[in-house]
């Protein structure tokens, strides 16, 4: 079996699955084109989680990430659930195949998509701005980029944007994996 | 727990009578078929016979069946072997978009060299017109592949009337018939193709033993450079066990073909139809019947394809997935994105592919098995949830 018994305990029997209506803060990152896509709500009291729920349309990595994200975060303070990091959530699975290793990426971010929601709406601003849907994902991993990035996180493939379609594409390539677009050298 | 194995399109169970014509050849038969001494003569001898087997098969002769390691090889083999052969006569291929990627792999690495490929699209079935791919002919042309089947959808390409297109055009043609070889009657000469691709872990056969058929008088350049083996076309001493078990496989599959197909696309047609009575938002990919008959499959909305082959395996089905997740290169599948099918709904992709011996029980158990598996995977699905707010609204 390529995952864990950790991964696939919490894969068949996720915890705190879920949507908490009133939700104080809501975090929500991927898209389908991705592969992945997770929501975390959370409830907050006294800058502690008081309660933790999400709902994930992924691989059984994506699932085991969020239920254990959901897990580590639950009864924590504010501070602590942003300190939780892709690393650890690895981790505490007992690893993850390396080619999952941008699902824990998702993991933690969602959580704290979430809890930055919760502080913006506190702070009486705009509700955390959501992210850009498409062209999130990098062309080689299919693991999320955030807007205009030279690198991505997952795979350390260095993009570029193509000038024609705007998406996210190999450096170094003559066309775009996208649109097929000439790219010009440089 | 009893497993029931429904990935026909990953490997198909070893025969056991295939078996029994290798083993021979792994215990004191041990000798090269090239040696003219007594140890080499009669191991020669079955290589030939194999040989006779394969083109009894496909209605070819026997000195157009050239052995190879895999499907892929023979792709591989065909695309850059009849290309190259031809380049001083022009530099254009033209491939379908649904193809296997040692088809569409090998024409990136042909364009490396100058040439220059024309993909041809498909329609929302998967099927290949062939007047587009009339159309694509240049006279730069040296090469149409397109495949027989598609093992990610089930659809049965119009192959002939492609041949017939590029015969009346001088153009050679290749097929790809690796997952439709064995399953349905293939008749090169009817098919009118100058080149077909098959491999014997899909009816059976054992694994790293496949062909590459090529009409006599197509010119071809080896891949493997080496001795007189496979008439100077593919060096490298014979891989004997796995070249008499494909001989074996395939006479059987002659004779067991029709008897099997009527059987498996029996039950194909019961999860087909029933499979979208017990779960709603389900679609059937691929032509409803222009169909190899062990392929049913499948785009399961607001989930995701590994998550469900997981669920399945855990419950004892063994089932493929054409999603990102599932594949190592974390890509959705481009045959089903070639169909037009988006993203999300490309993610739920499943294949149920039947082989010999799976039953009416069977198919029943996993009728009744997965509903409960999607209904637990849609109540965590945010797509899910936004689809029934939208619904309710």
């Amino acid at each position: 079996m390529m995952y864990t018994d950790k991964v696939m305990d919490h894969f068949q029997n996720p915890r705190n699955v879920g949507v908490i209506k009133d939700a104080d803060g809501v975090g929500k990152v991927g898209n389908p084109v991705c592969g992945d896509m997770m929501t975390f709500y959370i409830k907050v009291k006294d800058d502690r989680l008081e309660d933790v729920k999400f709902q994930t349309f992924g691989c059984g990595a994506a699932i085991a990430v969020s239920s254990i994200v959901s897990e580590m975060a639950m009864g924590r303070t504010l501070g602590e659930a942003m300190d939780i990091t892709n690393d650890r959530v690895a981790e505490e699975l007992g690893g993850l195949p390396k080619n999952k290793l941008h699902c824990s990426n998702l993991g933690a971010d969602a959580l704290h998509e979430a809890i930055k929601d919760y502080r913006a709406r506190r702070a009486g601003g705009p509700e955390a701005k959501k992210k850009e849907e498409g062209g999130c994902c990098c062309p080689y991993c299919d693991g999320p980029l955030e807007g205009a990035q030279g690198l991505c996180r997952s795979c350390h493939v260095e993009l570029r944007e193509c000038p024609e379609c705007h998406k996210a594409t190999k450096a170094g390539e003559e066309t775009c994996s996208h649109c097929g677009a000439g790219l010009p050298s440089g | 727990m009893e497993r029931v194995y429904l990935d026909h399109i990953a490997a198909t169970p070893l025969d056991p009578r295939v078996l029994e014509a290798m083993l021979p050849f792994f215990r004191g038969e041990f000798g090269n078929p090239q040696s003219l001494h007594a140890f080499g003569q009669p191991v020669q001898e079955a290589v030939e016979e194999a040989r006779e087997k394969v083109a009894r098969f496909i209605g070819a002769s026997a000195e157009e069946i050239i052995f190879v390691s895999s499907g892929s090889e023979a792709n591989n083999f065909a695309l850059k072997g009849m290309a190259l052969a031809l380049r001083d006569k022009g530099k254009h291929l033209v491939v379908s978009a649904v193809e296997h990627q040692s088809v569409l792999h090998s024409a990136k690495s042909l364009e490396r060299l100058g040439f220059r490929t024309t993909i041809i699209g498909v329609d929302r079935d998967g099927l290949v017109d062939p007047e587009r791919a009339a159309a694509a002919i240049t006279p730069e042309t040296v090469l149409v592949s397109v495949m027989l089947a598609n093992s990610e959808v089930g659809t049965i390409e119009p192959v002939g009337e492609v041949a017939r297109v590029c015969r009346s055009r001088k153009v050679p043609f290749h097929t790809d018939a690796v997952a439709a070889a064995g399953s349905i009657s293939v008749d090169v000469r009817a098919l009118d193709v100058d080149a077909l691709s098959l491999a014997g872990d899909q009816f059976y056969g054992p694994k790293g033993s496949a062909a590459l058929y090529v009409r006599k008088g197509t010119r071809i350049l080896p891949l493997i450079d080496g001795g007189i083996q496979e008439s100077g076309r593919r060096g490298g001493t014979e891989n004997v066990a796995g070249v008499v078990g494909l001989g074996r496989a395939a006479e059987l599959a002659s004779a067991e073909l029709d008897s099997r197909a009527a059987r498996e696309s029996a039950l194909r047609d019961r999860l087909i139809e029933e499979l979208p009575r017990r779960i709603h938002r389900v679609t059937l990919t691929g032509h409803r019947t222009l169909r190899l008959p062990y392929h049913a499959s499948f785009c399961v909305e607001f989930v995701e394809g590994e998550a469900m082959l997981l669920s399945l395996d855990l419950k004892g089905f063994a089932v493929s997935s054409g999603s990102a997740c599932t594949s190592r290169a974390l890509k959705a599948s481009h045959v089903l994105l070639a169909m037009g099918l988006d993203h999300a709904l490309a993610q739920g992709s499943l294949v149920f592919s039947l082989v010999e011996g799976t039953t009416a029980g069977d198919v029943e158990t996993l009728l009744d098995s997965f509903p409960p598996i999607i209904e637990r995977l849609r109540a965590m699905s945010p797509l899910y949830t936004q689809y029934l707010e939208e619904k309710g609204k």
